[in-house]
C-alpha cells in the first residue's frame, strides 16, 4: 500500500460532495481554486466524478437523505482514497447535533462501508481557505511520515502566502 | 395600496373572519376558520392584489393553525391569515395552490412535517423528508422529541 | 419513493451517471427542449424548524446564519427583527447603522459570487476567477470587523454584539473604492460584450404575471419588472436614512438579472460609505430580558430576496414556533416556468439566475421519456459553454475585454 499513498503526493485530484450542509464550506472549497489561493499550483484539481479523485472533500451533516448517496460515493472512489471530513458539520454535526433528520456525523457513515476508511478532519465554520490547504498537506504528511521533501516544500509556499 | 386603503378594503371581508388583530406597526393577523381559508385568500391575492410571502403551520396542541403569510408591498403590512384546524384526528384544509402556484412546495412541506392534508393539491407528495422516513411520523407535531 | 405516474422519475443518482437514484432536478426533454421539471428536496433539510424550538432566544441567531451560507447575515437579522417586534424592542441607532453596513458588504460579494458563477456556467472563466478575487477583499472587510468570513454572528435580540471599530473606517472607504472601480470595469465588459447580449438576452424568461403566481421575490423578481425591495417597502435597519434607490428591468431574461445584480452591488457599495460616514455615536445593543407572550414577523432583503421569519412565543425562553423562509423557496419553483419550452443547453443558466445555493445548481440532470438519463451536470456545463462558442463564432467577435488586471 505504502507505493501506492506515496503517488497519492503527486497531485490530489479531488472530488466534492454536499451531504446537507449550508454552502459556506462548499464556496470556500470553490474558492481555493480562485486566484488568491489557486490549489491548481498545488496540483490539485476538482474533478467531476468520484471514479477520478483521490480525495473526497466532503462537507454537511449526513442529512438522512444524503447518507446512502455518501456511501455509494465512497464505493467508487478509487482505493486508497482520503475522506477530509470539512467543516464543523462534517466533523461532527456540529449545531445541528440532535436534528431529527441528520443521520450522524461524516466519519460515522463512511465507516458503516469501511472501517478503515482514512478519515481527516478540517474544522472551522467554516474553515479558511488556508486551513483547508493545511489540512490536506497535513493529512498527506501524516501518512507518509517519511517523506518530508513534499511537506517543507509545500509548507513554505503556504506561508509565504499568508492570504 | 396605501395602509388606510388596505384597512378599509379588509373591513369588506369582515363576514368570514372571527377576529381581525391589528398589531403596532404593519401586521395584521386575521383569525378565521379552516372552511372559509380559500375565500379570505382569494380575496387578499386576487382582489387586493397582495403578494404571497409563505405558510407557517403550527402545532397549537389542541388544533393546528396554518397561517398564510401576505405582504403589501406598497405599505410594507404583513398580512396573516391565521386558519385553525381544528380535527386533530385528521386535520385537513383546502389548498391554495390553485389559485397561487407559489404555494404548492409549503403545502407539501406541510403535509410532510404536520400530517395536514391539503384538499384540491395537484400534487401532495413528499418533499423535503427522506424517502425512508416512517410514515406517520410528523417531526413538527409537539409528541415528536428532536 | 412511491412510482409516480409521471415521465421524469427514476433519475439517475447526484453522484454517479449508473445509480438509480433521485436527481434534485429532473428535466424531462423532448429533442432539446425542456418539456417538465420535478424537483426533489430533503438532501439539505436538516430539522432546523424544530431545533429552534429547543434553544433560547438569544441562541437562534448562531443556528439561523447557518441555514444558508451566502445570506448567512440576513437569517439572523430577520430573526432578531420578529422577536423584536414581539418583545417591543428598539435596538440603538448604531446597532441599525452596523446591521446595514454589515447586510450590505454582504450583498456585495454575494452578487460577485453569482457574476462569477454565471461566467462558470457559460464558459467565461475567466470573469469566474476576476469576480471570485475581487470578492475576497469584502470577506477580509467583513473578516476584520465580525471575526469570520461568514456566519458572522453579530445580530443580537437587541442590538448588535460587536461594533466597528471607528479606527477601521477609513480602511474599509479605502477598500470599497478599489472594489467600486473593479465592479465597474466588470460591468462594463458584461454589458457592452455583444456575446454575452446574444447569449443571455432572451434566455430564462420570467414573465411577469408567472412571477407574481410564484411569489417571486429579489433579483428574481426585480429582473423581470416588479419593483419590490424590503428595505424601501418596510425599512429596517438604516435604510429608512440612506439615499438609494430601487434596480429593476422589466425584460425578465437572464441578461435583466446580470444588469439588477450589477447596478445593486454599486448601491450597496453607495450605501456602505453613507453609513459609515454617519454613523452615530452611542452603544450597539439595549438589554433585553424576557420575551413576552405574542407573535411577530421579521422580514429582511437578502441578496437573493426576501427573507422571512414568523417567531410566536409564549412567554418563555424558547420560540415555540420558528418559521424559516428563505427566498430560494420562492424563487427556486419558478424555474419551472422559466424553463419550460428552452433549450437544455440553457437549463444550468436559467437555474443559476434564479441564484439558489451552489449546491443545488450542482443537482441537476436531463432524464428521455425512458426515464434514462441524457444528460447529467458536467454534461450540461459543456452543452451550455459549446453554445456560447458557436454564438462568438456566429457573430466573429474578439475576446472579451477584461483591462486592468
Amino acid at each position: 500500500m505504502d507505493w501506492k499513498l506515496w503517488a497519492l503526493k503527486k497531485s490530489i485530484w479531488v472530488f466534492h460532495v454536499n451531504t446537507g450542509a449550508c454552502n459556506n464550506c462548499d464556496i470556500e472549497i470553490v474558492n481555493l481554486l480562485t486566484p488568491k489561493f489557486d490549489v491548481e499550483r498545488f496540483g490539485i484539481k476538482l474533478v467531476g466524478s468520484p471514479r477520478h479523485a483521490d480525495a473526497l472533500l466532503v462537507t454537511g451533516v449526513g442529512t438522512r437523505q444524503a447518507a446512502k448517496r455518501l456511501q455509494e460515493v465512497y464505493r467508487q472512489t478509487a482505493k486508497p482514497c482520503v475522506v477530509f471530513c470539512t467543516g464543523a458539520c462534517a466533523c461532527g454535526t456540529g449545531i445541528f447535533e440532535g436534528a431529527y433528520h441528520v443521520a450522524g456525523p461524516v466519519d460515522n457513515i463512511v465507516r458503516q462501508v469501511d472501517p478503515n476508511a482514512i478519515i481527516a478532519y478540517v474544522p472551522g465554520c467554516p474553515p479558511k481557505p488556508q486551513a483547508m490547504i493545511m489540512g490536506v498537506v497535513k493529512a498527506l504528511s501524516a501518512l507518509q511520515p517519511k517523506e518530508k521533501y513534499a511537506t517543507e516544500r509545500v509548507e513554505q509556499t503556504v506561508v509565504a502566502n499568508p492570504g | 395600496m396605501q395602509q388606510n386603503e388596505l384597512n378599509r378594503q379588509l373591513s369588506r371581508i369582515q363576514a368570514k373572519l372571527t377576529g381581525i388583530d391589528r398589531k403596532a406597526g404593519n401586521r395584521v393577523f386575521l383569525s378565521c376558520e379552516a372552511e372559509n381559508v380559500y375565500a379570505v385568500c382569494r380575496f387578499l391575492f386576487s382582489e387586493l392584489g397582495l403578494r404571497f410571502v409563505i405558510s407557517t403551520g403550527i402545532d397549537a396542541t389542541d388544533c393546528f393553525e396554518v397561517l398564510h403569510h401576505f405582504s403589501n408591498d406598497e405599505s410594507g403590512c404583513v398580512v396573516t391569515v391565521k386558519a385553525f384546524v381544528r380535527n386533530r384526528e385528521s386535520p385537513e384544509l383546502d389548498s391554495i395552490t390553485p389559485l397561487i402556484p407559489g404555494a404548492e412546495w409549503i403545502e407539501r412541506e406541510m403535509h410532510d412535517l404536520l400530517g395536514i392534508t391539503f384538499r384540491n393539491h395537484p400534487n401532495l407528495e413528499r418533499l423535503i423528508l427522506a424517502d425512508d422516513w416512517p410514515e406517520g411520523v410528523y417531526p413538527l407535531r409537539k409528541e415528536v422529541q428532536t | 419513493m412511491k412510482e409516480s405516474q409521471r415521465k421524469s422519475v427514476l433519475a439517475v443518482g447526484p453522484f454517479h451517471p449508473l445509480q438509480e437514484e433521485m436527481e434534485f432536478f429532473q428535466l424531462t426533454v423532448d429533442g432539446e427542449k425542456v418539456t417538465d421539471v420535478n424537483v426533489r428536496l430533503s438532501y439539505n433539510h436538516r430539522g432546523i424548524e424544530k431545533l429552534s424550538e429547543t434553544l433560547q432566544f438569544d441562541q437562534v441567531p448562531y443556528l439561523v446564519s447557518r441555514v444558508c451560507g451566502i445570506c448567512s447575515a440576513s437569517h439572523p437579522l430577520a430573526y432578531v427583527q420578529a422577536v423584536e417586534e414581539i418583545a417591543g424592542v428598539k435596538p440603538p441607532d448604531r446597532a441599525l447603522y452596523v446591521r446595514t453596513i454589515i447586510n450590505e458588504l454582504e450583498r456585495i460579494h454575494s452578487h460577485l459570487l453569482w457574476v462569477g458563477l454565471g461566467g462558470h456556467f457559460i464558459g467565461y472563466d475567466t470573469v469566474f476567477m476576476w469576480a471570485w478575487k475581487y470578492r475576497e477583499p469584502v470577506l477580509d472587510l467583513l473578516e476584520e470587523i465580525t471575526g469570520n468570513r461568514n456566519n458572522y454572528g453579530n445580530v443580537k435580540v437587541g442590538g448588535c454584539r460587536e461594533d466597528i471599530p471607528d479606527e477601521l473606517i477609513p480602511k474599509i472607504n479605502q477598500e470599497l473604492d478599489v472594489i467600486e472601480k473593479k465592479t465597474e470595469m466588470l460591468t462594463k465588459a458584461v454589458l457592452d460584450d455583444p456575446v454575452l447580449h446574444a447569449r443571455l438576452k432572451g434566455v430564462g424568461i420570467l414573465k411577469k404575471d408567472d412571477a407574481i403566481k410564484y411569489a417571486v421575490t429579489g433579483p428574481t423578481a426585480r429582473g423581470s419588472g416588479i419593483a419590490i425591495d424590503v428595505r424601501r417597502d418596510d425599512p429596517y435597519a438604516a435604510y429608512a436614512d440612506l439615499d438609494w434607490k430601487v434596480i429593476s428591468q422589466p425584460e425578465g431574461d437572464v441578461f435583466a438579472k446580470a444588469v439588477v445584480r450589477l447596478l445593486e452591488t454599486f448601491e450597496s457599495i453607495k450605501m456602505v460609505r453613507q453609513a459609515l460616514a454617519r454613523l452615530p455615536k452611542g452603544p450597539v445593543a439595549v438589554d433585553v430580558k424576557e420575551i413576552p407572550p405574542g407573535e411577530g414577523c421579521g422580514h429582511a432583503e437578502a441578496p437573493r430576496g426576501e427573507t422571512f421569519h414568523y417567531v410566536r412565543s409564549d412567554g418563555g425562553n424558547r420560540p415555540v414556533r420558528h418559521k424559516i423562509r428563505a427566498p430560494s423557496y420562492v424563487n427556486v419553483p419558478s424555474f419551472k416556468a422559466s424553463c419550460i419550452g428552452a433549450d437544455i443547453a440553457d437549463v444550468t443558466l436559467t437555474l443559476a439566475a434564479v441564484d439558489p445555493c451552489y449546491s443545488c445548481t450542482e443537482r441537476i440532470a436531463v432524464v428521455d421519456g425512458h426515464n434514462a438519463v441524457v444528460h447529467d451536470y458536467e454534461e450540461l456545463l459543456r452543452l451550455s459553454r459549446e453554445k456560447t462558442a458557436l454564438i462568438k463564432k456566429e457573430i466573429g467577435a474578439p475576446e472579451m475585454k477584461l483591462e486592468g488586471c
